[in-house]
């Protein structure tokens, strides 16, 4: 019923994206129902999933992170007079950005306010607060902020390899960007990935932690061998980057693409890169279901690789910060403490008291990494950390 | 042959030893009255012959008018950089970079007779306040004297005094000197012009080395502080760059004189009370009691003698050491009335509100005297004043000013009883920001004011008050009571502040969410102007509720 009710008003946004128009009557729904209790004489509110993390659930069969159904309502008061005008003046804002295809970046969103006379912004991130609101209000209904044409600053990593994204330009042609065809260089995933469409049989995904280990796969054709897409994560990966990953893995449906992490062997890239790619991060749990990939699995480094690749001579200490990080994950990170082999992989670097990054390979040889090591862990890929 | 140390004897130490006279001493130690540093010199003999001038005219019923100038000392003459000795005969050095200045104070009051103005000024400790017991400005005697001497030491200069009792009596002059090893004045009688205009009153003129210095602890923050206290007193102030400030009296009636009392037996310690058995005129210990004490009914000097075993009958100048030790005993078994308190006289609430109104401006005053209360055996009584608002600056710490028997005190504000008091007490409770241990913070001068026969000073240059628990509590209550008011009057103002707050949010941003609406639903003009007024509807009956 509901989604024939749908489908009717779909109708209505002619030569526009079905998905875009959906936001926009999600943007009218929520409007219109304000409208309606006004109409009324009723006290108008809105309803925010609550964010604390009292309110985060790790969703085990699911494999990320989810906001809990607490709310918080925000009636119209003397108090909530300003920002309840404000989110609403940004919901007109995003309706706009989708009518017209266009798109705001925090910034541009800050310095908009400042056309709205009293209820202007004096700081961004009074504006970053409001905006956040609305992207837990419409994360409710599914729509990402993304899709609210409300765009990160910092842009996606870079990808190379067995892959060909299908993008439309603003005058709606379609173009296909063949990923092996960069030369020395790569594509960069865009702030917004959800209009991307992909063309691929690759064999997996290798979501890469630093710069040096993706320029020497790439420059040596790694992907062509291992009929694989490699993705630079640049430490933790962007919201467009972790985006990009689980649309890219599951385009085809069914099964999805599988996706490896490859990161240095430290307490941050496992606690921090990793965990944000697979399960989504803490205090942004309102939006995680759609900016983690739950089926990636940890390639390594792994403490044990440290053992087994005669690496110890090639690794450092443990700095307490790392020590402290790494305590703190066993103790407080529910993703953690759902994975007995993680538990047991932390505290195995936490008694050898040593780190080794990506590049200690080169110890061996500079195209060890290549040539050896990943062939050797992907003959047993069921072996890599959940 | 080894050299012997050579030790002194006896004979040669007794050689050495002499009496050293009160004027030596205060020549060695000036700090302990109140002359440590160039700026607070001036301040200080500002400040002696002003209170002297203060006290003289209430005594005499006179509203006092009090002229203040200094200036400067153009050109350093030569002969004038004499260095006077000091009692080992090594010179006594003024403060290096310190300038020359002429102080005068001149007042309306009742004057000073002929004799005994070299006293009053060439001698120290000599005066009438010490050995009575009431309230007054000065208490010891030794302020202006020591402010003479002070400009002798530095300057070399002797004090110059005109003084005229009367319209019809003949005005005179001196300049007076101190001989610092008799502690004696030198004093020679000065010419006054034939047609030197002299009105009744006294005049003090004293050459010092100083340095002036505006705002913060310094005359003209003196002057003001004073006129707070003493509404009913005119100053004119002329700085040394001639600008002339005057502070205008906001009430014509006087301070009550104050009533002289005996002291109260709790308050005298056993070396004062064998004193007074040496000087008393009573013939009997019983009779001493009676007379030289107030509170003592021939009942209750019977019950002390009683306690201490000592007869009636005994003269008190044959009364031993132990005897006395045990009548000093037997005193403090016995139950006395506190002491009369209609000995003292406050400033009072309506006239601190006056003065405050006069010299700060804000928009809320308030005011109140206690109820008098006795420290060991001395009566006295605490008075509080708060302004608040209005021009006062909104993010520093409160000014704080305090006073001992109308007289501001400036220096050593962390030693006295009154800065801790307004530590102790919780202003947040009042509406007021207040960090933990500091006076609070916000549009506030606050006034606390201790009268009292007997200020218990930290020291001889009467700069902070000392910290008796009867002291401390009747300040903490005293601003407690006004607290109270301003937090009532912070608390409306407050409100009104938000109400109109809220009012003007509806017309700065009811509209926003009228277009935000009328962009998403494409409402017309006319239905987005009927949301709008709806809203405003809402929003209206929902404060009420």
């Amino acid at each position: 019923m509901a989604a024939k009710k749908k489908q009717e008003k779909v109708t209505r946004h002619k030569g526009m994206d079905l998905r875009d128009g959906l936001v926009i009557d999600q943007i009218t729904d929520v409007a219109g129902a304000i409208h309606g209790v006004i109409g009324k004489r009723g006290s108008p509110q809105l309803d925010f999933p609550a964010r604390t993390l009292a309110n985060v659930i790790y969703d085990e069969k699911e494999g990320y992170f989810e906001i809990g159904k607490q709310k918080v309502e925000r009636t119209l008061t003397y108090n909530t007079v300003k920002t309840f005008a404000q989110t609403l003046r940004f919901m007109a804002l995003s309706k706009e950005l989708v009518e017209r295809n266009d798109f705001a970046t925090k910034r541009d969103a800050y310095y908009q306010s400042k056309n709205w006379g009293e209820a202007k912004f004096d700081e961004q991130p009074e504006s970053d607060a409001v905006m956040d609101d609305v992207e837990a209000l419409f994360s409710t209904y599914n729509v990402s902020r993304e899709e609210l044409r409300f765009y990160p600053e910092e842009h996606g990593g870079a990808v190379a390899g067995q892959l060909v994204v299908m993008d439309t330009d603003r005058d709606g042609a379609e173009l296909e960007i063949d990923c092996t065809k960069f030369g020395s260089g790569s594509y960069a995933i865009p702030r917004s990935v959800e209009h991307l469409r992909f063309k691929t049989d690759a064999k997996f995904i290798l979501a890469i932690e630093t710069g040096g280990i993706f320029e020497r796969l790439n420059y040596h054709k790694y992907w062509q061998k291992a009929n694989c897409i490699l993705i630079e994560l640049g430490g933790v990966p962007t919201r467009a980057t972790r985006r990009f990953i689980r649309r890219l893995s599951e385009h085809r449906g069914g099964k999805p693409i599988p996706v490896y992490a490859f990161t240095d062997c430290d307490p941050y890239a496992f606690a921090n890169i990793y965990r944000t790619l697979k399960v989504g991060s803490g205090n942004a749990a309102h939006i995680s279901r759609f900016f983690c990939v739950p089926h990636a699995t940890f390639l390594g480094v792994t403490p044990q690789d440290i053992l087994d690749h005669k690496l110890m001579d090639a690794t450092h200490k443990l700095l307490d910060v790392d020590v402290k990080r790494a305590k703190d994950a066993l103790k407080n990170d529910p993703f953690f403490q759902m994975q007995p082999k993680w538990q047991k992989a932390v505290k195995q670097q936490l008694s050898m008291g040593v780190r080794a990054e990506q590049q200690a390979f080169a110890k061996w040889d500079l195209n060890y990494v290549m040539d050896k090591y990943l062939p050797a862990k992907l003959k047993n890929p069921k072996s890599f950390l959940p | 042959m080894i050299k012997k140390a050579k030790y002194a004897t006896a004979e040669e130490m007794a050689a050495a030893q002499r009496e050293i006279s009160v004027a030596e001493f205060f020549a060695k130690n000036r700090h302990l009255l109140g002359f440590d540093n160039p700026a607070k010199a001036v301040l200080t003999t500002v400040r002696e012959a002003v209170d002297n001038s203060l006290d003289a005219c209430e005594e005499a019923g006179i509203l006092p008018e009090i002229h203040v100038e200094i200036t400067p000392v153009a050109a350093k003459k030569e002969g004038q950089q004499l260095l006077l000795e000091g009692g080992n005969g090594k010179k006594q050095k003024g403060f290096g970079g310190a300038d020359r200045l002429i102080v005068s104070v001149q007042d309306n009051g009742p004057g000073i007779v002929k004799e005994q103005i070299p006293k009053i000024f060439g001698k120290l400790l000599y005066g009438s306040k010490f050995h009575r017991l009431r309230m007054s400005r000065g208490q010891q005697g030794i302020g202006i004297s020591a402010a003479a001497l002070y400009s002798q030491l530095t300057t070399g200069q002797q004090a110059t005094i005109t003084s005229r009792t009367g319209g019809r009596s003949k005005p005179h002059r001196f300049r007076v000197g101190i001989d610092l090893a008799k502690n004696a004045p030198e004093a020679r009688d000065a010419e006054i012009g034939e047609k030197e205009e002299v009105p009744q009153g006294t005049k003090v003129v004293l050459e010092i080395e100083g340095r002036y210095q505006k705002h913060g602890k310094s005359v003209d923050e003196y002057l003001k502080e004073t006129a707070v206290a003493n509404p009913h007193a005119r100053f004119v102030f002329k700085d040394p760059d001639g600008n002339v400030t005057t502070h205008e009296r906001a009430s014509k009636e006087l301070p009550p004189p104050a009533k002289e009392i005996k002291p109260h037996p709790y308050g005298v310690e056993l070396g004062v009370l064998i004193n007074m058995m040496r000087d008393t005129s009573s013939r009997t210990v019983k009779g001493f009691l009676q007379t030289d004490f107030s509170r003592v009914s021939p009942d209750k000097a019977g019950e002390i003698l009683k306690h201490a075993g000592i007869s009636e009958g005994y003269h008190p100048k044959t009364i031993a050491r132990d005897q006395a030790d045990r009548l000093y005993e037997g005193i403090q078994q016995t139950k006395l009335m506190a002491p009369p308190t209609d000995c003292l006289a406050p400033i009072g609430e309506k006239q601190l509100v006056d003065g405050l109104k006069k010299e700060f401006e804000a928009e809320f005053y308030t005011s109140t005297t206690r109820p008098p209360d006795v420290y060991r055996g001395n009566p006295f009584q605490i008075e509080a004043a708060l302004a608040y608002g209005g021009k006062l600056p909104a993010e520093e710490p409160a000014q704080v000013l305090r006073f001992a028997n109308r007289v501001p005190l400036l220096y050593q504000a962390g030693a006295c009883a009154i800065s801790k008091a307004v530590a102790a007490t919780s202003w947040r409770n009042y509406n007021l920001q207040q960090p933990k241990g500091s006076p609070p913070i916000g549009p506030l001068v606050i006034v606390v004011h201790m009268a009292s026969v007997w200020v218990p000073f930290t020291s001889e240059a009467k700069e902070a008050i000392a910290s008796y628990e009867e002291i401390l509590k009747e300040i903490k209550l005293a601003l407690q009571e006004c607290g109270r008011r301003v937090g009532i009057h912070v608390n409306k103002s407050r409100r009104a502040e938000d109400e109109a707050r809220k009012r003007s949010y509806i017309d700065m941003y009811l509209p926003h969410i009228g277009i935000a609406l009328q962009q998403i639903l494409k409402l017309s003009d006319s239905e987005r102007e009927k949301t709008c007024g709806n809203l405003k509807s809402i929003l209206e009956k929902t404060r009420k509720v």
